[in-house]
């Protein structure tokens, strides 16, 4: 089970219509490659965000299926084109089941 | 001419005699004179040694304005109730008394190199034929908006130890039971690069137990710091959930802060804090720029011997300093003390002087006994002081070791006082 989990999303403060946009994620998550031992040796087990999904008024933006490499506190940074005012949703899709989720509202200028 | 061996003795000692006689004796002014301008841990140590390894044969006055040093290094642990304040407080009378060090406890408001003096506040001017420069930081006037120097009693800094320590623990104690703690973390470079992840570290300690509900907020220039996944994998193991650091990337640098109303806006967002340890971006301390050898926020300096790169007799030490590879902190400035001891010796009395070695350790503390450090060594180059070798802490090591590395750090802050005061 993760736990201190954040997610983290910026966006320009600012958007015209036709704008491509640079969109920054983070969500803090310690990725657990599952490869590793405890002091003990016993296996930790696998916990990591294997899947991270962005969507523009319900059409996907990007769609990641995310390996056990990836280090702790995956940061994603990716573009998008924006053609008017809408919403933007962000899942984080954790091996436990949990899905952490974040949107934000776009008002072009 | 037939020697005899009376003759010979008496021939080779007045030779040593005439080669050792340094150039101010000619002149017919007495001792040489060194006057250092700042009592830490670049100043107190210069002193120390050159006082000590000259036996007398140099005039040494140090010039410092506190009469009690309080260590920057180890003032977390004493935020973090680990250390009490007289722990880390050295006064100067040891100085004094074993190495006949002349202290003058005044700030210094003017150097003349032309004429090679150094003006007291108090009023006195003081000849020097060799000036070391130890003045530590001062801020950046406007490096934080909507902080000054006469907000800090609302917002501390915190980054020159006692009352200002004093004073942020004493915040951190009232904080409300769910409240929220931030801290405005400066850019690079500045004085002990892990020094504000240490600190807030010793405050989600103190909080863990006394205010587990309250919130940690870092807002950070920088897109990453010193030893950062040790302290990462350390926070979410001791403080899960407590500590959100907001770096560059997502407007950590965006910041502006308002002392009256108790709040802190990242990026556009406002959000009231209860306690605000606003770290400013750093500069050396004013009379290096006083006395015309910055460039920049910096002093340059030679690699070789840490004197200025625009007056061979004036030398300028640790934080305020431009050198090159080394970070600036205590253990640096210490090491950087010593290269220029032996140096102003050997120009001033003919001693020998060695080629410089430099080190510095980095010890930071993420919980009781959980203990980490960074460190290397350097050669001086023609360019700068440049890094040999190093080492850091590794994730995932044992409480053993750890705590091992705890200890260490605490033989070295008796040893670094002994160097500096005693």
């Amino acid at each position: 089970m993760a736990t201190g989990v954040k997610t983290r999303v910026k966006l320009p403060k600012e958007v015209r219509a036709g704008d491509v946009i640079t969109i920054k994620t983070l969500i803090t998550h310690q990725m657990e490659s599952g490869q590793r031992s405890d002091a003990q040796g016993v296996p930790i087990p696998r916990s990591i965000i294997h899947r991270f999904l962005c969507t523009f008024d319900g059409e996907t933006v990007v769609d990641l299926d995310i390996g056990p490499g990836i280090s702790t506190n995956p940061f994603f940074e990716f573009q998008a084109f924006i053609p008017g005012s809408g919403v933007f949703t962000f899942a984080w899709f954790d091996d436990d089941g949990s899905i952490y989720t974040d949107s934000r509202a776009i008002s072009v200028v | 001419m037939a020697l005899n061996r009376r003759e010979f003795l008496g021939a080779s000692v007045a030779a040593t005699g005439a080669l050792s006689t340094p150039a101010v004796l000619a002149e017919g002014r007495g001792k040489p004179r060194v006057v250092i301008i700042g009592g830490g841990a670049g100043g107190a140590t210069a002193a120390r040694y050159i006082a000590k390894d000259s036996n007398g044969a140099i005039d040494v006055t140090l010039i410092e304005p506190s009469r009690v040093y309080f260590s920057c290094f180890f003032s977390n642990l004493y935020l973090g109730g680990l250390k009490a304040i007289d722990e880390i407080g050295h006064t100067y009378g040891d100085l004094a008394a074993n190495y006949g060090i002349n202290v003058i406890h005044d700030w210094a408001i003017g150097v003349d190199r032309a004429d090679k003096t150094v003006t007291l506040a108090g009023g006195s001017v003081l000849p020097y034929d060799k000036l070391i420069l130890a003045p530590g930081i001062d801020f950046v006037e406007g490096s934080v908006a909507g902080w000054d120097i006469s907000a800090q009693n609302r917002m501390p800094h915190a980054y020159k130890a006692g009352s200002q320590s004093e004073l942020l623990r004493a915040q951190i104690e009232a904080m409300p039971q769910g409240g929220v703690y931030a801290m405005v973390a400066p850019p690079n470079p500045f004085r002990c690069p892990p020094g504000p992840y240490e600190r807030i570290s010793m405050v989600a300690h103190v909080l863990k137990t006394t205010n587990p509900a309250a919130k940690i907020i870092i807002a950070d220039p920088k897109p990453k710091f010193s030893k950062m996944a040790l302290f990462e994998e350390g926070w979410a193991h001791h403080y899960p959930g407590m500590i959100d650091w907001i770096g560059e990337e997502f407007g950590g640098g965006l910041v502006s802060v308002d002392p009256d109303r108790m709040t802190l806006t990242i990026d556009g967002d406002e959000l009231d804090v209860d306690a605000c340890n606003v770290i400013p971006a750093m500069k050396a301390g004013r009379i290096a720029e006083l006395a015309g050898v910055t460039d920049g926020n910096w002093a340059p300096v030679n690699a070789i011997d840490m004197s200025s790169k625009v007056d061979p007799d004036v030398y300028v030490l640790g934080d305020a300093s431009q050198q090159g590879d080394m970070p600036k902190s205590g253990f640096s400035a210490n090491s950087q003390a010593k290269v220029c001891a032996n140096a102003v010796r050997g120009a001033l009395t003919g001693s020998r002087v060695f080629p410089p070695r430099y080190a510095n350790t980095c010890w930071s503390l993420i919980a009781v006994n959980d203990g980490v450090k960074v460190g290397a060594t350097y050669e001086a180059t023609e360019e700068k002081i440049a890094r040999v070798d190093g080492f850091i802490s590794q994730t995932g090591e044992s409480g053993e070791t750890r705590q091992t590395t705890y200890e260490e750090s605490e033989s070295w802050y008796a040893a670094i006082s002994a160097d500096m005061f005693h």
